[in-house]
Formats: C-alpha cells, sequence, structure tokens
C-alpha cells in the first residue's frame, strides 16, 4: 500500500456562483492520474452535490479528496446548522433550502441521495448546530 | 446526432466550441433543476435549459456532456460563456422554448431507441 495522494479545498460559502470549483479541480487531477472516466464522474457528481450543499446549507467549509491504491475518499466538512433528521433529508425530493435557491436550479432534494447513490459508501456525521461531516467512498 | 444538426433544428446561435459541431451526441436531458439532471447519468450528451448561471456549465461539465442549449433565446452570462470555453463545450442559444426544443429532438430521433439518427 502506497501513501494516499490528497487534496485539500476551502469551499468558500459567500460565493455561490465559485461553488463546484473544488469539484471541477478534483476531476481535472483524478483525469491526469489516468483513472476511468466512471469512477472520475462518480466521485466529482457526489463532490459537487455536497460542495453546493455546503454553499447553500452550511456557508462552506473543507473539502479533503484522498486518492488509495484500493479507493477514492471524499471529506466534506463544515460548521453549519447540522442535520436534525437524515432519515427525512435523505428521502429523494425532501429539501429544506429556501426558493432563491431552487431559482438557482438546485434544492429538489437530490443532492444526498444523489451522493449515495454515486458512492460505495456513505457516512453521515452530523450535530444540530455544531455541523456535519460526510465520508464518501468509491471503490476503485 | 451531429451537434450541428441539433443547431440547424433548433435554429441555434453557436456561442461557443464552433469546432465541435461535427461530434456525435446520442442523449439529451432538459431540465432547470440541476440536481435532477445530476441524477440521471446515460451520456446524454446535450443538456436543455432555461437557468442560466454558471452550475449550468459545472454540471454538464461532471456529466461529461458536451453541448448545452439555452432555450428561449435567454442571454448566458459571460462567466457562463468563459467557462463554457475552459471546459470545451459547445454553447448555444435557441428561439424555441424548452418544450419545443425537446420535442424537435425528440422526433428528430435523439435519445430515441431504435431511432435512426
Amino acid at each position: 500500500m502506497s501513501e494516499p495522494i490528497r487534496f485539500h479545498y476551502d469551499v468558500d460559502g459567500e460565493n455561490f456562483t465559485s461553488a463546484g470549483e473544488a469539484s471541477v479541480a478534483v476531476k481535472k487531477k483524478l483525469r491526469q492520474l489516468g483513472y476511468p472516466p466512471d469512477v472520475i464522474r462518480k466521485v466529482s457528481i457526489a463532490m459537487y452535490e455536497g460542495e453546493i450543499n455546503m454553499v447553500i446549507h452550511a456557508n462552506g467549509g473543507a473539502a479533503d479528496v484522498e486518492v488509495h491504491d484500493d479507493k477514492i475518499v471524499i471529506i466534506l466538512a463544515d460548521h453549519g446548522p447540522g442535520i436534525p433528521n437524515v432519515e427525512l433529508a435523505m428521502q429523494e425530493g425532501y429539501s429544506t433550502a429556501r426558493d432563491n435557491i431552487r431559482a438557482l436550479g438546485f434544492g429538489a432534494g437530490m443532492g444526498l441521495p444523489n451522493m449515495k447513490k454515486y458512492t460505495d459508501d456513505m457516512k453521515i456525521d452530523t450535530e444540530v448546530g455544531v455541523g456535519t461531516t460526510i465520508t464518501m467512498t468509491v471503490n476503485l | 446526432m451531429k451537434i450541428a444538426k441539433i443547431q440547424e433544428l433548433l435554429k441555434a446561435e453557436v456561442l461557443t466550441g464552433e469546432e465541435c459541431l461535427e461530434d456525435d451526441v446520442f442523449a439529451a436531458c432538459c431540465s432547470d433543476m440541476m440536481s435532477d439532471v445530476l441524477a440521471f447519468v446515460k451520456d446524454q450528451g446535450v443538456l436543455l435549459t432555461g437557468l442560466l448561471n454558471s452550475q449550468v456549465i459545472r454540471t454538464a461539465n461532471m456529466m461529461d456532456m458536451v453541448c448545452i442549449v439555452i432555450v428561449r433565446n435567454k442571454v448566458p452570462t459571460e462567466e457562463m460563456i468563459e467557462l463554457a470555453k475552459e471546459h470545451g463545450l459547445v454553447l448555444m442559444r435557441s428561439p424555441l422554448r424548452a418544450y419545443e426544443a425537446s420535442g424537435v429532438l425528440y422526433y428528430a430521433g435523439l435519445g430515441r431507441e431504435g431511432a435512426d439518427v
């Protein structure tokens, strides 16, 4: 087992326009590293949804990606409001996003379900008033 | 279907990616909700939308789509145009409404099983 390759990004919570830049950068890096397109797509879509969530709900946070020999791990950590009911939040179509976010094309209640769908494992650690850390794994 | 054919059918003006008009696409998706677009990976190729912000371009990029059609002749932002150039995407605008544009492409066989395009 070799040492994982790590990438770190700070996600700016103030700027919806730049949301997703970290995911674009990771996609580019994984392409350069020669991973298959379906793996790259899974990682980048899951991370992109997570990044958008951090901007919409949590005023930004930190995104870390670890590329191991057998898996890619994405860790998204924020100090936002936390998720009061994870089970509900995981339902397709459930969203707490406001109308102004819907006008931007998000808040359809597909973010977390999509993240789960495109990854092999997803763990949500959340505490109301403290923040949320989502760890997603895509097996290689 | 060639992107050039899409341009012709939708009477669209090409804003970026002129050099890719001879590329082939096999399916399309029409939505203003980007999370809905992100939910269906099917090598879509073309995104039709009336939404105007940089996330449209990023969503298409995440999905490995190659062409974005802005409907109802809306004018994309400068930022969208720059991002589309950066990602090598074809960005065009059509006077047709989303419903019409989708219908025209579907009728012409794009994304329809068994259709000869």
